[in-house]
């Protein structure tokens, strides 16, 4: 990691190093016990771990000629791809776990760290910030120089970015472990994770204007604008929603500023725009990229690609209150999410559909290639996942449905059909190419990959479309003399077949990952020299 | 931006023709990114359709629905509908086809309400269901009970198993912060010598066998310390709160080890008390409907 440095550069990565196990060690000395002490001791680790690294290759001499600005900055984002599939692997494994326990509760240990409240927000945090925040840093750096043929306007901060950003994910996914959440989904990490991230974020804005401003082709191409939207939403959504007074300086509580109906409003805001910025547009971004790269073939309609970009961001920000249907918020609030969410859908299709229209010409492709297939189920249960999203937003409809396990359902249908399938989609597009060779290494292991994953993603969701369908009408059954027709527990018993599906389904799916992490260890460890000509800056930059 | 074709990025400077996609006839933009080019495809008529559509939904929606917030107050609606009244009226149509029986039951004539066929065939089943989303948590589906929570589909009862008293426990609760609560305590007896409190607990895990001698070092000792609340033999049924322990019916156990940690720590189970949560009605409804389980033996639903 530290070749594709300068001497200079390593100097200034030493320095950072040693004040990121400094600032541990005033969080450790401060805080002196409890989650925030044991924060503080894992950033001194990773800090001093770093300045072994860099401080090691001071002595090497090994620099980087003036030729590295002829090629793309490839290392950090082989990083990011690593980080991905141990965050895949983690956040799967324990949604699996947890899924059994829905099965079986009596199985859960008895310890307060591994009991479900605990490790739900591991799954949940791992999967969205650690599988799919890795993956849209690490693609969003390679894609964001492919299309502007510059090379990343920073040695260190993309660095900064990764490692900064896996230490705040280290720091959730343990801090849940110990009990440590400010109760918020999808926000629970505490002040000092949350303000870390801010500094991380920026920096990685920072980075990407910064590029983005170097790029050699004069228009800049969909997938960054919607890269952009992403890195710039998701900055204001975790500043509002995080804002929080400490209980102290020296300790991990904290309490919201927010209060009442507002903050189940603002949360609600925060959590289906982290639907929207987070998992949607940097994966479209993602898809926009890929796609047309591996099938070979131009997007189909620059037009649609525009009414899509813009009605994705102008009308997700006002959905978020279809969460809060027939709650205390006030019902103008709920008619407007709701409106809001069905004008959503067309700019949504508008981009499942000009993805498939894509593949017009390449379903042969589509055939032989699984991982191109990925790409196109991506793009499907984009689109059946985005109905999906519509319908249930209409508040009828949601009055079935809330509180139901369709709600995890059709979660799953957007995260593993969609997200994941993009990911993994990119990954198999990308991991040969960083690795200097035509294909993966096992490249029937892709193949199978795609099965497992595709039956995991329809069992899972079938199971919980069942399930939630049953819940709901369970649930709202009264007899014909005005007494509720089933018991609280009957509902739950009758959920047992569902959720041993699950199970299954997120078994299945996480076969597959592990399959494809294992292929990719392969496949970079047999690195090979292959080069491609054209892919290259187009222009020489100045030294840094 | 120029309109001239020619002057288009990637352009034919002479004839203002752009590439063309051998697959679907269209040109593209003339834009390319590390490969990518983007087709000049018209803007399908479909997709200004469907948004011309659900923008027509949500207009709608607009006028019919509170919507818009206009300064400190918002747009009603033409419906004029308040989430709080309809959940009100909705529940008030519910309830209304629910208390032509229930309300029965707000008169405790336990008689002659289980006299009544047809009106048991309408209560015991919404009875079921009640005492399962209320009591099952502790005192099982079928009221069979457990560890530490008594069997109420037994015969044998701690305060009494006529409906009037099953009804009283469940308005007061046993221990409960209710202030006409029914209170019971085992107290500890951890004062006691402990070969005396071995020879005692011997002596109560005998008594359900019918074999305890009378002669029984431990049979002083509980005429002294135990008859009092648990009756002369341990045959209970003193309705105050003390089980008889000379039956098979156990809530902590009674072998030697668990009658010896309960004299040691002693005792003090707690029911709720279930005023507030249930109506009167209900309550009723549900001391009936345990009264009956003891007749079932273990049968829950009918």
């Amino acid at each position: 990691m530290t070749d594709t440095l300068t001497l200079e550069e390593r100097r200034i990565a030493l320095c950072l190093s040693v004040a990121l196990a400094f600032l541990g060690l005033i969080m450790a000395a401060a805080a002196q016990r409890g989650v925030m002490a044991l924060h503080g001791g894992m950033a001194i680790a990773v800090g001093l771990a770093l300045a072994f690294i860099v401080g090691g290759s001071m002595y090497s001499n090994i620099e980087p000629g003036r030729d590295r600005l002829t090629h793309y900055y490839d290392a950090p984002i082989k990083f990011g791809i690593i980080m991905t599939l141990v965050w895949a692997v983690v956040g799967m494994g324990v949604g699996v776990w947890l899924a059994a326990l829905m099965f079986w509760p009596e199985a859960t240990p008895l310890w307060p760290a591994t009991s479900y409240g605990r490790l739900r927000p591991v799954h949940t945090s791992g999967v969205i910030f650690g599988f799919g925040g890795n993956a849209l840093i690490a693609t969003s750096f390679y894609v964001l120089q492919r299309t502007t043929r510059a090379r990343l306007a920073g040695a260190i901060s993309p660095w900064f970015v990764l490692i900064g950003y896996n230490l705040f994910c280290l720091w959730a996914a343990t801090g849940y472990l110990m009990g440590s959440t400010q109760s918020k989904e999808y926000a629970e990490p505490e002040w000092y994770a949350d303000i870390w991230l801010v500094v991380v974020w920026l920096t990685y804005f920072t980075l990407y204007i910064r590029t983005l401003m170097r790029r050699v082709e004069p228009h800049i191409y969909v997938a960054n604008w919607y890269y952009l939207a992403f890195i710039l939403v998701v900055a204001i959504l975790h500043i509002v929603n995080n804002i929080a007074i400490p209980v102290s300086w020296t300790h991990a509580e904290s309490f919201p500023v927010w209060a009442g109906v507002q903050d189940a409003m603002i949360q609600w805001w925060y959590g289906h725009n982290a639907v929207a910025f987070f998992l949607t547009a940097g994966f479209l971004g993602m898809l926009y990229y890929f796609l047309p790269v591996r099938a070979q073939r131009p997007i189909w309609s620059y037009r649609l690609s525009i009414l899509s970009f813009w009605g994705i961001v102008f009308f997700y920000m006002w959905a978020g209150s279809h969460h809060l249907h027939y709650t205390a918020l006030p019902y103008w609030v709920q008619t407007l999410g709701m409106t809001f969410s069905v004008m959503l859908l067309v700019p949504s299709w508008a981009s499942a559909g000009n993805a498939i229209a894509t593949l017009n010409g390449a379903w042969h492709k589509v055939r032989d290639d699984a991982t191109l297939r990925f790409m196109f189920v991506a793009a499907v249960f984009y689109g059946l996942s985005t109905f999906e999203g519509s319908f249930l937003a209409i508040r009828p409809v949601n009055s079935l449905s809330h509180y139901t396990d369709w709600t995890v359902g059709h979660v799953h249908s957007g995260t593993l059909g969609w997200v994941a399938m993009i990911v993994f989609g990119a990954i198999y597009t990308l991991v040969p190419k960083l690795s200097g060779r035509e294909h993966m290494a096992w490249p029937q292991a892709v193949e199978w990959h795609f099965w497992l994953a595709i039956a995991g993603t329809l069992i899972y969701v079938v199971s919980l479309w069942n399930a939630g369908i049953t819940q709901g009408l369970m649930w709202r059954a009264y007899d014909e003399n005005g007494a509720l027709s089933y018991s609280f527990i009957e509902t739950v018993e009758a959920m047992l077949p569902y959720y041993a599906a699950r199970t299954l389904g997120g078994a299945l799916f996480l076969a597959g990952a592990i399959l494809c992490a294992l292929n990719c260890r392969v496949t970079m460890r047999t690195a090979a020299e292959r080069v491609d000509a054209t892919d290259r800056p187009l222009a020489l930059q100045p030294a840094e | 931006m120029s309109t001239d074709p020619k002057e288009f990025p990637a352009a034919d400077s002479h004839t203002g023709q752009r590439e063309i996609d051998p697959v679907t006839g269209y040109d593209t933009t003339g834009h390319e990114w590390g490969g990518i080019k983007e087709l000049n495809t018209p803007f399908p008529r479909i997709a200004l359709i469907a948004l011309v559509l659900t923008v027509a939904y949500s207009l709608v929606s607009w006028v019919l629905l509170p919507a818009w917030p206009i300064g400190r107050d918002y747009t009603r609606g033409l419906l004029g509908l308040d989430q709080g009244q309809v959940a009100i009226e909705r529940y008030r149509d519910l309830a209304s086809t629910r208390e032509e029986w229930l309300s029965r039951f707000e008169t405790p004539d336990f008689a002659t309400l289980s006299e009544d066929a047809a009106l048991m065939a309408t209560a015991m089943p919404a009875a079921a269901r009640l005492f399962r989303d209320n009591c099952a948590v502790c005192h099982g589906e079928t009221g069979s009970g457990g560890i530490e929570f008594p069997v109420l589909n037994d015969n044998h009862w701690l305060w009494g198993g006529e409906p009037d008293m099953i009804a009283e426990t469940l308005r007061v609760g046993i221990n409960s912060s209710h202030p006409d609560s029914r209170l019971a305590q085992m107290p500890s007896f951890d004062w006691m010598d402990r070969t005396d409190r071995v020879a005692l607990a011997r002596y109560v895990a005998k008594l359900p066998e019918g074999d305890a001698a009378t002669d029984d070092p431990g049979a002083d000792l509980f005429a002294q310390n135990c008859a009092a609340c648990h009756g002369e033999g341990g045959v209970g049924g003193m309705l105050n709160g003390a089980p008889s322990l000379a039956d098979g019916a156990v809530i902590y156990g009674q072998d030697v080890h668990t009658v010896m940690n309960t004299l040691r720590s002693g005792r003090q189970g707690v029911m709720p008390s279930w005023i507030g949560r249930l109506s009167e009605a209900e309550i009723n409804l549900l001391a009936l409907y345990v009264m009956r389980l003891q007749d079932r033996g273990g049968g829950g639903q009918s």
